[in-house]
């Protein structure tokens, strides 16, 4: 439908400022400073290349004598490495923001495939109901019978183990999103099958039904959109926990690997130097994990609230 | 009633039917077991005669029987990596994961309902916005990030606490406790905070918002208006219909902690069954992986069956039927 | 007498964020012991927040403003958290409007009475457990003793209204005020509530007040009236007064909009008080537009007919047959309905009429039995081209006008929806005049067209899916409970608007309401149902005068008195 009418009364400018969920964002101080975090540091990573002192990736621009070097402000730190170097002489600013990118990537990425296998099925299985339901339902439900790092981590160890060692490495960030994705997917058919099962006895879509469009077309147009509220929330949540989780799995090595690290993978590394007083080799990745997880937390808690017609 | 759980049986049976399929074409999909078995150098016959042994020639369908029917007597197979019985090496480290998981449910359950419903309550005082922003950081924390933390902070500079392993350990016999010792209460402090932790704000954050949910029902809004007290309407009232759905999350919550002795054993070397199947998936050790797998599945349908019974005591519309 | 309860002047604010809104301005009114004051007002006009601002439980962030609530003689206002808990229960009852939510469903019956005659009278023990029988038998529930042990959810509705009742009664209070305490109950279940406040009232001289939307609830069971628009009360008399000869023109159009049982008008009297008059409708020329093109000639042909048609739905899943539970929702249920004719569907909740409507629109599937549209059979091949395409021409006004609207979309688009699914015009623009046209006649106006369903009140919702059903240009119309979630000044427009959609466009309607009223100013002929089946078809005017079968006669009996309205003028 792309209907633009001609002279819009109330703008989309001014709608979008009458709008409840504008007005409460405006109001909620967390949510503002949450969403400028989350910004920064989605800012931050992907310009990674552009804003990062050093590329950690290109060996002439590391040396192993800088190595182990502590922050710049404290004894014997040096200026151009500002947040000091890990054991192989790397900048650890530029490790965290290249680290970082990967890690939002891998998040973003798992909860895309997550959110798309989850939303379809819970969508069709509330719709259609019946046997498809059922045996939907049933798959989400033994599922969700194992822990879902446990569940991540076995479907990780099996795609590794079933991949041939020479490209392991190479392969390792796409079996981590598979493996969170598939992990995260019962979620969202839940919710989406809830708010479908909500949205179907609604008595627009017997109107639908009533004038006879056909049931993709009823799914496609009238449930879908009216069920992304309850999955943004999810999505939001997941994104967070999709970073603890592949964070997570490279801590535990089974993740992305340490010649191209996520935040995970270097404070699993770090953590190594973590007796011997190198405290910054994991104190920096840890920091930059948990404020951004946190940011997102904090945004999808008020999406949360906002959302929930309960408490308006 | 009898129905009711005879129906949940049912229900619990099946999934654990369809977890032992998944674990069993682990078998299959993963590797070939007999290069876990023998060295670079088996001559070709060597192989097939390993082959043999382990039936890997038989029909699938026979295969999943003879391994259905030595599950279900606890019998998983022998470790590729350390070449002794699984169920052995799982009872083996059973307790001290039992152990871990048992004091951080303790808890994460005490502290958490007790927090919910404090910040339920009075929603607006200074202590529960405190609780309620620090408990939006204990989500955000990744459980690995937390013990390394605790194991810097009073095990690297204070040196309180020991960084690792159980301390000192009683056996008796069948079952080796560290709750007798000082040294293993001093050990097991770290890793089972570590592992709470992220449990408790769960509880603490579902508990307050299903207490501000009651508190917004009629019933509660009619017991104000027949001037019951505040402590009854709290307590009687909005307590008890909290707990219903909290029964539930109490449930995924004892798992959730199973799951995430894993992390916790890892970052502690706790000699536990998490460390041994972070270990097993390394080596592709598919026997120790099965077997975990089938024995956490039958753990959570366990916790739900007892769930589903709570319920039942706790609601009378359940109870009772309409 | 002197008086029970005197509030003067009060004001109460709610501050929310476009502005502090006033939700009562200046009210006054006073009880006496021993009387019943009605309450009433639309929608929005500040009624139950007199009762809430009472007792000192209004909903946050409201407040009181300013003036005075005397309460035997002491002022209300001000007073501490501990000193109001004494006035509820104690002295002031409370009574809500549903009762499936107002009882703690964990606790029995008996814990929550005794609990509360602990706290209101301070007898405990036994002497509690006497007093909470003799409160249950008070409020005529039998084997009261063996009740005590029960859960609220093994009672039904009517039962768990009277619990409630008993447990504002608890307190021995000397003012009991129920908000819209019949709403959630069925017609016949409503007038026994009625009857025992009322008695309760008499009987124990206690000052009621009654908060309505409903003139037959007033009607029924008030002695004084207070009419409240918009915050203010506009009138206050006694209820022959108020209901015979109002004053202000605000009650005079309520009272106008009511439906009467006893004559059938052409139209309503639209008064200037009710939002969406006709004076503002743009209407299309029928004669020459698109709408008016696939429009019916008069004709003596079968629009409707339904023979022998049944459905049960499964209440409980079993493998065997034996213990399945099933609920026979429709039961051999066979009419016709001639083309043009308006024919009435009328029975309480649960009485399959909804079902039915949902058989013809297609929604659900019989188990047996044969619908055929316009002679066509729609049940035996449902997918076949002949019935897709009469189907078509049946269309449905739903009940809840906030549900009935895809939120997602624009009104143009929600309206254009069959014109373009169909490609029933040759261009897109052509396709945006029709959908503002349509808005126009039905007296939104086409500006509505680039607005969100949000954007519009419950009535203008409805206009919406009015035009909707328009767009498809249906020759049957089926309405289940258009305007039961409407307000009754609302509701006298939009029946307007819908007779007179009927009457230009020759429309086949089938009208689905449990109110009677409401069915005896729209419908040509009735057909009274009850659990599943139809236990009388008549003509409307034969049905009100002398209705042949018992269930007929049981319901025209419960409905409320309007010999006080006077005779509307025309």
């Amino acid at each position: 439908m792309t209907d633009q009418p001609i002279n819009i009364t109330p703008s989309r400018w001014q709608r979008l400022k009458d709008n409840d969920i504008y007005w409460s964002f405006i109001n909620s101080p967390g949510a503002m400073i949450a969403a400028a975090i989350t910004l920064i540091c989605i800012v931050a990573v992907f310009s990674a290349p552009l804003i990062a002192p050093f590329n950690p990736f290109d060996p002439s621009q590391i040396s192993l004598w800088d190595g182990k070097l502590p922050p710049a402000w404290a004894e014997g730190g040096q200026s151009q490495y500002l947040l000091g170097t890990d054991n192989q002489g790397r900048d650890m600013l530029s490790t965290i923001l290249y680290g970082g990118r990967l890690s939002v990537l891998v998040g973003i990425a798992a909860v895309c495939l997550g959110m798309v296998l989850g939303v379809s099925l819970g969508v069709i299985s509330g719709y259609i109901g019946g046997a498809t339901d059922a045996i939907i339902m049933r798959i989400a439900d033994v599922q969700l019978t194992i822990p879902g790092i446990l569940l991540a981590i076995l479907i990780n160890g099996i795609g590794r183990a079933v991949l041939p060692i020479e490209v392991r490495d190479e392969f390792a960030i796409y079996v981590v999103i598979l493996a969170i994705g598939l992990t995260d997917w019962p979620q969202f058919a839940r919710v989406a099958r809830g708010a479908t099962l909500v949205e179907a006895n609604k008595e627009y879509v017997q109107a639908a039904r009533v004038i006879g469009l056909p049931s993709w077309l009823i799914m496609l147009r009238h449930i879908l959109p009216n069920t992304l509220r309850p999955v943004l929330v999810i999505a939001t949540i997941g994104l967070a926990l999709a970073i603890i989780a592949e964070a997570t799995l490279s801590f535990l090595g089974q993740g992305i690997p340490p010649t191209t690290p996520s935040l995970g993978t270097l404070i699993r590394v770090g953590n190594e130097y973590l007796f011997s007083g190198l405290w910054w080799i994991t104190f920096f990745p840890a920091i930059a994990l948990v404020v951004l997880v946190f940011a997102v937390n904090l945004l999808g808690d008020w999406m949360r609230d906002a959302l929930n017609p309960k408490l308006r | 009633m009898l129905a009711f759980i005879l129906k949940r049986l049912a229900q619990s049976v099946l999934v654990m039917a369809v977890v032992s399929a998944i674990s069993f074409s682990l078998f299959n999909f993963v590797g070939d077991p007999v290069n876990n078995m023998v060295g670079q150098d088996a001559t070709r016959e060597q192989r097939v005669q390993i082959r043999i042994d382990l039936g890997l020639d038989d029909p699938i369908l026979v295969q999943y029987t003879r391994f259905m029917g030595n599950a279900l007597q606890g019998d998983f197979g022998l470790s590729y990596r350390i070449k002794r019985p699984v169920d052995e090496l799982i009872f083996e480290r059973l307790p001290a994961t039992i152990e871990l998981v048992f004091v951080s449910a303790i808890i994460a359950l005490v502290v958490g309902i007790s927090l919910g419903v404090y910040t339920g309550i009075r929603r607006n005082s200074w202590i529960s916005r405190t609780v309620l922003s620090t408990s939006l950081v204990g989500v955000s924390l990744p459980t690995f990030i937390i013990g390394i933390a605790l194991i810097y902070l009073f095990a690297v500079i204070l040196r309180w606490l020991p960084s690792s392993g159980r301390g000192g350990v009683v056996d008796l016999g069948w079952w080796k406790t560290s709750f007798l010792t000082v040294d293993g209460w001093r050990a097991i402090i770290l890793p089972a905070i570590t592992l709470s932790l992220f449990q408790l704000t769960l509880i603490l954050r579902l508990v307050r918002a299903e207490m501000m949910e009651v508190m917004r029902t009629d019933y509660i809004k009619f017991a104000r208006a027949r001037g019951l007290a505040e402590r009854s309407i709290n307590f009687v009232h909005a307590l008890r219909n909290t707990l219903v759905p909290v029964i539930t999350i109490i449930g995924l919550n004892i798992g959730g902690l199973i799951a995430f002795s894993v992390i916790t054993e890892t970052v502690f070397q706790w000699p536990g069954t998490g460390l041994m199947f972070i270990q097993a998936v390394d080596f592709v050790d598919v026997p120790i992986m099965a077997a975990y797998l089938v024995f956490v599945a039958l753990l959570f349908v366990i916790i739900n069956l007892v769930v589903d019974i709570l319920y039942f005591v706790v609601d009378p519309r359940i109870r009772l039927g309409d | 007498m002197s008086e029970l309860l005197e509030i003067n002047d009060l004001d109460v604010e709610f501050p929310t964020r476009r502005g502090t809104v006033k939700a009562a301005r200046g009210v006054s009114l006073t009880v006496k012991p021993g009387e019943v004051l009605g309450l009433v007002g639309e929608s929005g006009a500040g009624k139950s927040t007199i009762g809430n601002a009472i007792i000192d439980l209004l909903e946050r962030p409201g407040r009181v403003a300013g003036g005075s609530i005397m309460f035997e003689g002491e002022e209300l206002r001000g007073r501490t958290e501990d000193e109001m808990r004494k006035v509820r229960g104690d002295r002031i009852g409370m009574i809500f409007q549903d009762p499936q939510t107002s009882l703690n469903p964990l606790l029995t019956i008996g814990a929550q009475l005794v609990e509360t005659i602990e706290k209101t009278t301070g007898i405990k023990g036994s002497q509690a457990d006497d007093r909470a029988v003799e409160l249950l038998e008070a409020v005529g529930i039998t084997e009261a003793r063996a009740r005590l042990k029960a859960y609220p959810h093994q009672f039904s509705g009517g039962m768990r209204q009277r619990v409630v009742i008993a447990l504002a009664l608890a307190g021995d209070p000397d003012l009991i005020i129920a908000d819209e305490p019949t709403t959630a109950l069925d017609v016949s279940i409503q007038k026994q509530i009625l009857d025992l406040i009322k008695k309760l009232c008499r009987e124990r001289d206690l000052g009621v007040i009654i908060v309505t939307h409903d003139i037959g609830v007033i009607a029924e069971i008030a002695d004084r009236v207070c009419v409240m628009y918009r915050g203010e009360v506009v009138e206050t008399g006694p209820v022959a007064q108020i209901l015979g000869a109002p004053n202000h023109e605000y009650t005079k159009s309520l009272i106008a909009a009511v439906p009467r049982a006893d004559q059938r008008l052409h139209r309503f009297t639209s008064v200037d008080y009710i939002e969406g008059g006709d004076e503002e409708r743009r209407r299309i020329d029928i004669q020459t537009h698109w709408l008016g093109e696939a429009r019916s000639k008069p004709s003596s042909e079968d629009a409707i007919e339904v023979e022998n048609l049944n459905l049960s739905f499964t209440l409980q899943k079993a493998v065997l047959k034996k213990n399945r539970k099933m609920l026979k929702a429709v039961d051999n249920v066979s009419f016709t309905v001639k083309q043009g004719e308006v024919f009435g569907l009328v029975g309480e909740s649960g009485s399959g009429k909804s079902t039915v409507a949902r058989l013809i629109a297609g929604l659900y599937r019989p188990d047996s039995g044969t619908i055929r549209v316009k002679g066509t059979d729609i049940t035996t091949k449902p997918k076949s081209a002949e019935a897709v395409e009469a189907r078509r021409a049946v269309q449905m006004i739903f009940q809840d006008p906030y549900s009935s609207l895809n939120a997602r979309m624009r009104v143009m688009d929600v309206v254009a929806e069959p014109i373009r699914f169909y490609k029933m015009t040759s261009s897109e623009a052509e396709t945006k005049q029709i959908v503002r046209d349509l808005l126009d006649h039905v007296g939104l106006g086409a500006e509505a067209a680039i607005k969100y369903p949000h954007e519009f009140s419950g009535g203008q919702r409805q206009r919406i899916s009015i035009a909707r059903a328009l767009a498809s240009r249906p020759k049957i119309l089926i309405c289940d409970e258009p305007t039961s979630a409407l307000d009754v000044s609302v509701q006298a427009t939009i029946l307007n608007l819908l007779k007179d959609l009927q009457e230009e466009l020759g429309l086949t309607m089938l009208f689905i309401t449990h109110d009677l009223p409401v069915i005896r100013q729209m419908s040509d002929r009735i057909a009274v149902m009850r659990h599943g089946a139809i236990c009388e078809i008549a003509d409307t005017d034969q049905l009100f005068a002398a209705p042949e079968h018992e269930y007929s006669k049981h319901l025209l009996e419960l409905m409320p008195r309007m010999d006080l309205l006077g005779t509307a003028a025309e």
